[in-house]
């Protein structure tokens, strides 16, 4: 019965091509039969151009199609796309959350001045002259970078503000404090023995009370936090590489359910570009989601450290605020996403697609 | 158009799907290629589609020779042929539309000119007030028309069909036939496989018979006198 309705249906539209696309059919007979001679090959290229895309023209069209068709694709697999960007941002979210730790802390340290330093505190008998002597002197000591003079009056005045006994203070008939010399030394992370060495002929000068090695703290925290570094490139460098495995799995089984699409693409004379280009845009939009979240996940999470750290910094009189991701951080967090879910697709569409061939 | 010059095609099985085939199809010719299953035909049709590969001798199609193509050269020979499978091979989760435009966006045609084509396409085999439909809640007869559609939309210079009329009942059969013919007198090369001997002796054209990998006959068909009213 249906059969029958086709027939009638169809007929009359079968003949009428006929003569409704006759002018068609001369154009395109002419195209073919031009085909044969070599010299109007290229005319016959010239007049299919004006139909397709002019190559950049085309290009253009063709990636901003298979980018929003490859999106509105794993819109329709909801729980796998959710499940592989979630996992992809979190492996994100760990590394780059602790790198915004490890700069908060290195932010931290250096608001208290870098590496080792040595207070000299002088004798209070020590006179100007016999100061600049002792400076110079210092100064052509090749370990030693810099040095600050605090006269007693600077240092007092300093701590009258920085300590609140102002009123106590001023009962004081005589400063009591001496003056310092603060020596920065070249090199952020001197020997032991250098150090001693040092300590040893600072301590015998003449006009020298007493040498006192400070800070030395601050040079192992530096140290510290340079391990930290390592250890977070490494635990980046694996969560990198779960990534593109991650990334490189998910497109594989997306290969495999559509190798019936990419078998008769191939059959219908698409290029492996062609082919390759869903994916890797399904790669890409994987990596940018889950940077994405990951970003989301950072800024959640410095959010709810932000109160407890500003009530300790309170304790400690300091007004230190945790930094936060900037422009520059964010952007480099969803760039890293994307160029890791590219690569993650592209290597499994290496693989995978040369195996799908026409049957 | 497709010259075999002593071609044989041994499957890795040892299997012997063609056995020293020679035969040349000329520009804007047709053909029909007929045999028992199994006898060949469809490994024929794909030597030319270079979905398999000769063992012996060499394919030729439009002057190239394919038997040592590159794999990067594939692409832009299938493009100039449009091919109707044995198992129609449609996409099933695209409407027929975007079956039929397929080829048009492969080869990275314009919009419009997509649209345009593929209901022009569409319409000669009849189908077009089913453009939206998914492949799957058509007749077998009907995918297989859309396969047909899906081949000649970009109008490559030449047509291969396997089976094209299989799963069609007579009437249409010969309709799809006729389809194909006409494509020939615009100067498309047709080559089509099948089994049916009496369609084939309607259409008075060339026709090729397999037996065993084997070509045993070459020669115009019985043309019986048809009755053309239109
Ligand atoms: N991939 C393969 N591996 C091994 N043998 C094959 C393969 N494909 C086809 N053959 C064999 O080659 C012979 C020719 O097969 P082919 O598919 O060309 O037949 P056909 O004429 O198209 O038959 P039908 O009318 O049933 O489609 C058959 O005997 C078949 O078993
Ligand atoms: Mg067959």
């Amino acid at each position: 019965m249906s059969s029958l309705n086709d027939r009638q249906q169809n007929r009359p539209v079968t003949y009428s091509h006929y003569t409704k696309n006759k002018r068609e059919s001369s154009d395109a007979k002419s195209a073919q039969s031009r085909v044969s001679s070599g010299e109007s090959k290229a005319n016959d290229r010239a007049k299919r151009k004006s139909v397709q895309h002019s190559t950049f023209a085309s290009y253009f069209a063709n990636h901003v199609w298979a980018l929003v068709s490859t999106l509105g694709s794993l819109y329709r697999t909801p729980l796998s796309t959710m499940m592989t960007t979630t996992v992809i941002g979190i492996a994100l979210a760990l590394p780059a959350g602790l790198f915004v730790l490890l700069q908060n802390v290195q932010h931290l340290s250096s608001s208290w001045d870098n590496g080792t330093q040595i207070s000299l505190f002088l004798k209070h008998d020590v006179k100007s002259a016999q100061t600049s002597e002792l400076l110079s002197q210092l100064e052509s000591y090749s370990l030693i970078s810099d040095i600050r003079y605090i006269s007693a009056a600077q240092a007092f005045e300093e701590f009258r503000e920085k300590s609140g006994f102002n009123d106590a203070l001023t009962l004081l008939e005589e400063n009591p404090l001496p003056s310092v010399l603060v020596i920065s030394l070249a090199n952020q992370y001197p020997s032991e023995a250098e150090v001693n060495v040092l300590m040893e002929y600072l301590s015998n000068l003449e006009s020298v009370d007493t040498a006192q090695l400070d800070m030395q703290w601050l040079a192992r925290l530096n140290g510290m936090i340079q391990i930290a570094q390592r250890g977070l490139f490494i635990v980046a460098l694996l969560l990198g590489l779960a990534i593109l495995v991650i990334v490189g799995n998910t497109i594989r089984l997306t290969i495999q359910n559509r190798c019936q699409e990419i078998e008769v693409s191939k059959l219908i004379g698409a290029t492996d570009s062609f082919i390759q280009r869903p994916f890797l845009y399904g790669g890409i939009w994987y990596g940018l989601i889950g940077g994405v979240i990951a970003w989301g996940l950072i800024f959640v999470s410095l959010h709810m450290l932000k109160e407890p750290v500003k009530n300790l910094s309170v304790l400690y009189s300091s007004d230190f605020t945790l930094i936060g991701l900037g422009v520059y951080e964010s952007i480099t967090i969803i760039l890293i996403g994307i160029f890791l879910g590219w690569l993650g697709s592209w290597v499994s569409v290496r693989r995978h697609l040369r195996e799908i061939e026409p049957k | 158009m497709i010259r075999f010059d002593h071609v044989s095609k041994r499957y890795p099985s040892g299997h012997e799907g063609l056995n020293n085939v020679s035969f040349h199809l000329k520009d804007g010719e047709m053909a029909f290629l007929t045999g028992h299953s199994g006898a060949g035909k469809s490994t024929l049709l794909k030597l030319i589609a270079i979905i398999e590969r000769s063992t012996r001798g060499n394919v030729y199609v439009a002057g190239k020779i394919l038997t040592n193509s590159k794999r990067h050269q594939i692409p832009e020979i299938r493009r100039n042929i449009g091919i109707v499978f044995q198992n129609n091979s449609l996409l099933t989760d695209r409407s027929v539309f975007h079956n039929v435009a397929l080829p048009l966006v492969i080869a990275g045609y314009r919009h419009q000119e997509i649209g345009r084509r593929v209901r022009a396409s569409l319409d000669k085999v009849g189908l077009l007030s089913r453009e939206t439909s998914l492949p799957l809640t058509l007749s077998t007869g009907e995918q297989q028309r859309v396969g047909i559609a899906r081949a000649v939309v970009n109008r490559p210079p030449l047509l291969l069909a396997d089976e094209p009329t299989g799963n069609l009942d007579p009437e249409l059969s010969k309709e799809v036939m006729l389809l194909f013919q006409q494509f020939k007198q615009v100067g498309v090369t047709v080559l089509i496989a099948t089994h049916d001997l009496s369609l084939v002796s309607e259409f008075g054209e060339r026709c090729l018979a397999l037996e065993n990998g084997r070509i045993i006959s070459d020669k115009n068909s019985f043309k019986r006198d048809r009755i053309k009213s239109h």
